[in-house]
């Protein structure tokens, strides 16, 4: 055992769960200034110049508000449910890699917390684990809005993990490695988007779905369910489901940048490896950006057509993308 | 057993201190007044009629069924995908044929109208 | 002990902790959540074994689908929350022995299979070989013919759930 090493793993999985925290924090700034940017608003800008202060202000009052419990609400698991939406969002980025390595005080920094030989399955995995937490929020509240909310949420969710497996088998097909270090380190030459525009595009719709963002925030539909799952969740609570969603967008833009846009790739990352987090970083705004930009742009779809489109259109279509990717690379390869 | 398998254990682990905590601090600092009406289930100020835990359509389950199949071929196909670029033509076939087998399945399904939502 | 085989020690009693606790609670939906605990305690097992790529399907299709699938058959049946209906029938004292009885002899058994106490050592090794597990799974001398019946398997299940789900629904299509 050697001590140094566990010292430099547990520091570096607390810099990445505050990277994340902070990262959710400021993402929700910026999701009001954008939206109010396209909504032709300026947006928060009481709290410090320009509103940097807002999430230091909301994540305060979160805390002070009263936590209501429904009182036929099933105690236990309505306490657990938050708690087991954040796990899922934080642990499904250890595998991504935001660098190669730098060298800091006399010792190898790898820039990434687990290189696993399954990181892609184990991103599916932790997919599919995330689905419990909303699940079991919907059903402990004893509430029809959330629990229909919550079974919306489950259906969804598994609807469009299958496009998103067969999405991201392109990449792995690819890079022949299921390592995230080896995907981006593949993507030398040229980015996976440029080859495989059609797995990228099914990559992102499935994973707007898979974590209930506009378009396919059905789960949460206010004028049907009111807040959906959450709906008799309150202070803080309330905010860690709000956290998780969030967390989820930078983390899905995070597994996107490493599996079609070079992950840290991009121009002197080899002579100078600290570029690598700044690339990603770069990638992972421009991403949200997209986000941002759909849910202002794009209306809610119903949730029969959104199922429907789910298992007709995008499930097909990436499982043909799979079978055209495997005959073309036979042709060109020979 | 020092791997980066065991790195992810412990991010696991310190991962869960984060919300945990918060739930802790918030349950000291935030205000307890609970009243039976506050604590009633809400439903924009109707009281509630009936069990909330009522039958639920059997097109969740349809669905969730579908899925867990197909679930299984992702499994089987990615080894498959890692082994991709030294396979024989072969081996490419006979997981192409494997897929259209399914795909007849999801035809199947589709055609019968499993995949319906109404 | 190593701090690896009190962890593993640990595990395995919330898993057969969590076991006992999917029959006897009352309550259909807790039991559908504790089988998904005892389901992620023997995921940890495989991990610990050294097998990882189990751990992880044992994750993706027993937590990812078949509990959901569990949850939903639960959310099926009428009155699921109804804690009225005793959990253990009344012959229960006669059958847990007889439970632990075999339960017993399978140990017996296996502990004088040979090959039980000589299994290969996977934990030292980084974690499978991906690739060869995927040559070997389409490799005519390997076990093509296994994972092309799994295809036709997987199809013949899922023409029979959905034919019989169907029909109960009022024979559309």
């Amino acid at each position: 055992m050697d001590g140094a090493m566990i010292l430099e793993w547990v520091i570096k999985s607390i810099f990445l769960i505050l990277v994340m925290t902070g990262g959710f924090a400021y993402v929700t700034l910026y999701e009001r200034k954008v939206l109010a940017r396209i909504q032709v608003r300026i947006g928060p800008n009481r709290a410090g110049p320009f509103g940097v202060l807002q999430p230091v202000a909301d994540g305060i009052k979160l805390i002070f508000k009263e936590e209501l419990v429904p009182a036929k609400a099933d105690k236990l698991i309505f306490t657990l449910a938050p708690v087991l939406t954040v796990i899922p969002a934080l642990i499904i980025t250890a595998v991504v890699p935001w660098g190669t390595e730098v060298t800091l005080f006399g010792r190898t920094i790898k820039l990434y917390l687990a290189d696993i030989n399954i990181a892609v399955l184990y991103l599916m995995a932790v997919t599919s684990i995330s689905i419990y937490g909303i699940a079991l929020a919907g059903w402990s509240s004893n509430n029809k809005y959330a629990t229909l909310g919550g079974l919306r949420a489950t259906a969804q969710m598994i609807s469009y993990e299958l496009a998103l497996g067969f999405a991201m088998i392109v990449p792995v097909m690819m890079a022949g490695s299921m390592s995230l270090v080896d995907i981006v380190e593949s993507q030398k030459p040229v980015w996976f988007v440029f080859v495989q525009p059609l797995a990228f595009l099914i990559y992102f719709i499935a994973a707007l779905a898979e974590i209930n963002r506009s378009p396919f925030d059905m789960p949460e539909a206010e004028q049907e369910l009111t807040a959906g799952y959450h709906t008799e969740y309150s202070g803080m609570k309330f905010a860690l489901f709000f956290m998780a969603e969030y967390i989820k967008m930078i983390a899905i833009s995070m597994i996107g940048s490493s599996l079609f846009l070079g992950g840290y790739r991009g121009p002197f990352v080899d002579q100078l490896p600290a570029l690598g987090p700044l690339y990603l970083f770069i990638k992972v705004a421009i991403v949200l950006f997209v986000i941002i930009w759909i849910r202002a742009t794009l209306p809610r779809i119903r949730y029969d057509r959104l199922m429907q489109f789910g298992w007709k259109v995008l499930f097909p279509l990436a499982l043909l993308n799979v079978f055209v990717t495997g005959v073309v690379l036979i042709l060109v390869g020979g | 057993m020092l791997n980066d398998w065991s790195y992810v254990a412990i991010f696991t682990v310190i991962s869960m201190f984060l919300p945990a905590a918060a739930i802790a601090i918030a349950s000291f600092l935030a205000p307890k007044k609970p009243n039976p009406i506050k604590n009633s289930i809400y439903e924009c100020g109707v009281e509630t009629v009936g069990a909330t835990w009522v039958q639920f359509k059997v097109q969740y389950y349809i669905y969730t069924l579908v899925f867990l199949l197909f679930d299984v071929e992702i499994i089987f196909l990615y080894p498959w995908a890692v082994a991709y670029n030294q396979l024989p033509l072969f081996a490419v076939v006979e997981v192409i044929i494997f897929i259209l087998i399914l795909l007849g399945g999801l035809l199947y399904a589709w055609r019968k109208g499993a995949l319906e939502w109404v | 002990m190593t701090p690896l085989q009190i962890v593993f020690l640990l595990v395995a009693a919330i898993t057969l902790f969590s076991a006992v606790m999917v029959v006897s609670i009352r309550g259909m939906m807790h039991a559908a959540l504790f089988l998904v605990l005892t389901l992620m305690g023997v995921a940890f097992m495989f991990a610990t074994l050294g097998s990882r790529f189990f751990a992880i399907i044992q994750i993706l299709v027993y937590i990812g689908s078949i509990a959901i699938l569990i949850i939903f058959a639960v959310m099926l049946t009428r009155n699921i929350m109804d804690a009225e209906v005793a959990s253990l029938n009344r012959g229960w004292w006669f059958f847990a022995p007889l439970a632990l009885l075999i339960f017993a002899s399978i140990v017996l058994v296996l502990s004088s299979w040979s090959a039980f106490a000589t299994l290969r050592d996977l934990s030292s090794t980084s974690g499978e070989n991906i690739l060869e597990f995927g040559k070997a799974l389409t490799d005519p001398n390997g076990f093509v013919i296994p994972f092309e019946v799994a295809s036709v398997l997987l199809v013949a299940a899922m023409v029979g759930a959905v034919y019989i789900a169907m029909e109960r629904r009022g024979g559309r299509g």
